[in-house]
């Protein structure tokens, strides 16, 4: 039996899983329309590669990768492209972004799927493979996979964990997944574990989830090869955590500005193990993925849905309740309101949250910060939050970095332990944001310094090249003046200059002639 | 009283003596801070703060010609920066070189524009390209929103335009909620 | 040797330059509004005092007492203090660069420094010896530093703080410096220290 660590901090909200985990995976019907965002993933957006009148079929490329950290995009159903609209996207800002838009044909005619055989391919293809067929991390982040499973000439990966923990409360999304496709995650975790030239397999399951953990021990025991371990971790609030995780599984804690991959291991989220094994072994793209919809809502569940069902549509489906008031994407720790339930379910959609004055009370209003700790004692990455709000909220920005601002989460232990209730992390997300903003105000003054400076120095050079030329032609001119000697000869070099002139002007224009 | 005069004149000249001495042994060139205002400053190169550039104005207040609240497109931010760094008291932009304004960019209506490549000579950061008598567009991407084309254009088909909020653009709101506004 | 030791730890506490002689408060409300300037500021002083006591003993035991001419003492160690001052900064400037970034603009502040003036003239009223006046000099700047770092954290924070619209700034401070002078009479304690 694994020894296991612990990390400092955590809290152990109300789980709230059993509303949604009961039951089966609901398949949602193919809607009419369907939304897909360029922008899906970490880093770049995607290219499109549709355009209007396009008829696609389900799982064609519509969009490249747009740089390299970017992954290409989908069509989840077959049918004729709309256009490349701007749309509402789930996003806290509202703001609208493109997105390809398609009508279904409600044929839902697949692609010639071409399942591989990853074991007899080198690691190159099959990174590329994952990022041709969108694969992100479907833990919230959606970080493209693919470069997960690179790493550079100091690092190395022999463990892989796959992370089941789903702490987030209300969110079962994992939890059905590992039980109703327990195999197929072990197969693809066993991929990225060959890309990335991993040794073992560890799987961390909160241990709030026993038929998760029975059905993926059992799944493990069925395999040959690379060793699996399921481990069941204790129940605390964020365990789910990439760093929190690899630390409760190895004890091992990931400093500062340093990657799990510099310390041997590497994290992915079952959901990303199972689209891995889809992609690779099925070679069906990421088109759908499981949505939990929960909350204030009659019929709690897990659907399955295709990336672009309008949000509206999918919580239609579990018969929201009347005195809905707004709904979270993501849970209530870390998730953030939909502006607009026009936007459509993303890759990182993992749960829709109804929410409700009855099911969150209101908090109170903001009190004063009384210095009591609490956040610091609930801080899983050991950081001071009351040092970085005290610095965010009085927009010292340069010393809430110093206090380590971007090692923040954003889990939310530490608003949800403040007997003030304030709303730290509103005021990390604020505080990060402004700084990334002026990190790029920077950025781009230095290139327009650079750019400034270079057209001095072309100006200056571009004045002493004429200034040479014209000391060179009048050098020229000099010496043949001294050649020529006296006056006459001068006169006769005015005259043969004249001439000139005038021939070259005949030749210029000889319509005149 | 004599003797008192004697020994401080003494001394003087044995300190004086000393000092002068060594300000011509250890004489140091260069002006690092020059370089550390340059770098507050936000390199539109607009001209606004009545110095032909960035550069030229750091040099002005690193001599002390020049106030630190010369400068429009810094804004606020930029002079409490420029503040901090040379430990002076913090004032407000000083209204005769310009106001801040919400960032924007120039646009050249490409139907009006006649090729005169004036813009193109007066922009201080090659933002803009384009030929003799060719249609001239602007590269988003590096203009600082200087104005310094509009001026120059003989048919004022440049416009500054406001760079739109968007996702990649978008901050999260200070969450202060301002008891004494609402009420 | 207990003694020079009673002579630092009752400059740097019991005495504190800044909180119980209330010397060289230009500086303290002046440099004390970051951290690093505030450190920096705190070595230079260090540093010049210390050189300050030592040649103020010279001057005023070799020159000034055999020849009579103790009412020169304020005079000639304003002229003595000012130009080491001077001289320091030039030597820093040309030998080490990077000390001179570090110490650079604090050390002309120090000439209009009164604790550098106060404590060579206390020095002499306390009938210290060459060695002991370096001491008491080097004690006295320490407690200068730790007064300067002690209170540049505080105005960190200060500056983060929902102060009442007409304490902000230099008012604040103010009452901020007396609260931590009271806590500094509690050294008074330490009677053998005095």
């Amino acid at each position: 039996m694994r020894q296991l660590f612990s990390f400092t901090g955590g809290v152990k909200p109300a789980s709230h899983k059993i509303e949604s985990n009961r039951g089966v995976v609901i398949v949602a019907p193919l809607p009419n329309v369907l939304v897909v965002p360029l922008r899906q993933n970490a880093g770049l957006p995607s290219r499109p590669l549709v355009q209007a009148g396009d008829k696609v079929l389900k799982g064609q490329t519509i969009a490249g990768p747009g740089g390299s950290i970017s992954v290409a995009i989908h069509a989840p159903t077959s049918g004729t492209v709309r256009g490349i609209e701007t749309h509402a996207i789930p996003h806290p800002s509202g703001l609208l972004a493109p997105c390809v838009v398609i009508e279904a044909d409600g044929e839902d005619r697949w692609i010639d799927r071409k399942p591989i055989d990853p074991y007899a391919l080198p690691a190159d293809e099959l990174r590329a493979r994952l990022r041709d067929a969108g694969v992100v991390g479907l833990g919230g982040a959606a970080f493209p996979s693919f470069v997960k499973t690179q790493h550079g000439p100091t690092q190395r990966i022999d463990t892989l964990i796959v992370n089941g923990a789903e702490c987030e409360p209300f969110i079962t999304c994992d939890d059905l997944l590992m039980r109703t496709q327990a195999g197929q995650i072990l197969e693809g975790a066993a991929v990225l574990a060959h890309i990335a030239g991993a040794q073992r397999v560890v799987v961390g399951i909160e241990d709030n989830k026993p038929e998760a953990v029975a059905a993926m021990t059992a799944a493990a025991g069925k395999r040959s090869g690379l060793p699996v371990e399921v481990i069941a971790v204790p129940t605390r609030y964020p365990a789910g955590g990439e760093k929190q995780l690899i630390r409760v599984l190895t004890g091992i804690e990931v400093p500062f500005g340093k990657l799990p991959p510099d310390y041997g291991v590497q994290c992915f989220n079952v959901a990303t193990a199972y689209a891995t094994a889809r992609a690779l072994l099925h070679g069906e793209p990421m088109i759908s993925r499981l949505v939990t919809v929960t909350g204030n809502v009659e019929r709690p569940g897990n659907f399955e849905v295709r990336i672009g069902m309008p949000i509206a549509d999918l919580v239609a489906l579990a018969g929201p309740k009347a005195d809905t008031d707004r709904n979270l994407m993501g849970g209530p720790m870390m998730g953030f309101a939909l502006p607009t339930l026009d936007a459509p379910v993303v890759k990182a959609t993992n749960c829709i949250l109804a929410a409700s004055k009855a099911l969150f009370p209101p908090p109170g209003p903001e009190m004063p910060c009384i210095r009591c700790g609490a956040c610091a004692r609930a801080c899983p990455m050991d950081l001071q939050p009351f040092e970085m709000y005290w610095f965010s909220r009085a927009k010292i920005l340069g010393k809430a970095q110093e206090y380590h601002l971007f090692d923040c989460i954003e889990c939310g232990c530490c608003a949800y332990v403040c007997p003030s209730r304030i709303p730290l992390v509103d005021y990390y997300r604020f505080a990060k944001s402004e700084i990334r903003a002026r990190e790029k105000e920077k950025d781009a003054a230095d290139v327009a310094r650079l750019r400034y400076e270079f057209r001095l120095e072309r100006e200056e050079r571009d004045k002493q090249e004429k200034a040479a030329k014209l000391a060179a032609k009048a050098a020229e001119t000099k010496a043949r003046l001294a050649e020529a000697g006296d006056a006459d000869d001068k006169k006769a070099m005015i005259a043969a200059a004249v001439a000139r002139t005038q021939e070259q002007k005949a030749e210029e224009n000889p319509s005149a002639e | 009283m004599l003797e008192a005069l004697l020994v401080m004149a003494l001394g003087s000249v044995i300190l004086g003596g000393a000092l002068g001495y060594a300000s011509v042994k250890f004489r140091v060139e260069g002006d690092p801070l020059v370089e550390k205002i340059d770098a507050i400053l936000p390199q539109t190169q607009c001209g606004q703060c009545g110095f032909p550039g960035c550069k030229p104005y750091a040099e002005a207040i690193a001599r002390g010609e020049a106030d630190i609240n010369c400068c429009p497109p810094g804004g606020e931010d930029g002079i409490h920066k420029l503040a901090d760094l040379l430990g002076r008291e913090f004032k407000p932009l000083s209204g005769e070189h310009g106001i801040e304004k919400p960032k924007s960019i120039a646009v050249i209506d490409e139907q009006t524009c006649i090729g005169c490549t004036l813009c193109i000579q007066a922009c201080p950061v090659d933002a803009i390209v384009g030929a003799a008598k060719q249609m001239h567009t602007v590269i988003a991407s590096q203009c600082t929103g200087c104005e310094l084309c509009l001026a120059p254009c003989p048919v004022n088909c440049i416009a500054m335009v406001p760079i739109p909020e968007t996702i990649d653009n978008w901050k999260w709101k200070y969450p202060v909620f301002d008891v004494r506004k609402a009420a | 040797m207990a003694s020079y030791l009673f002579i630092i730890l009752g400059a740097v506490l019991v005495n504190n330059v800044v909180f119980v002689r209330v010397l060289g408060l230009c500086p303290f409300m002046g440099v004390s509004k970051k951290l690093e300037t505030a450190t920096g500021m705190g070595a230079a002083t260090t540093f010049v005092l210390t050189m300050a006591c030592g040649t103020s003993y010279v001057i005023d035991s070799w020159l000034l007492v055999p020849n009579h001419l103790e009412y020169l003492r304020t005079l000639s160690f304003i002229v003595t203090i000012a130009a080491i001052v001077q001289l320091t900064e030039l030597v820093i400037q040309k030998t080490s660069p990077v000390l001179h970034q570090v110490l650079g603009i604090y050390l002309p502040l120090i000439t209009t420094n009164c604790a550098v003036l106060g404590v060579p003239l206390i020095n002499v009223g306390l009938k210290h010896d060459m060695i002991e006046s370096m001491l008491f000099g080097f004690g006295s700047a320490v407690g200068f530093t730790l007064a300067l770092v002690l209170f540049a954290g505080i105005r960190e924070r200060l500056e983060g703080a929902d102060v009442p619209v007409h304490f902000r700034g230099t008012a604040i401070a103010m009452v901020t410096t007396a609260i931590m002078s009271l806590a500094f009479m509690g050294f008074a304690g330490l009677d053998k220290f005095k």
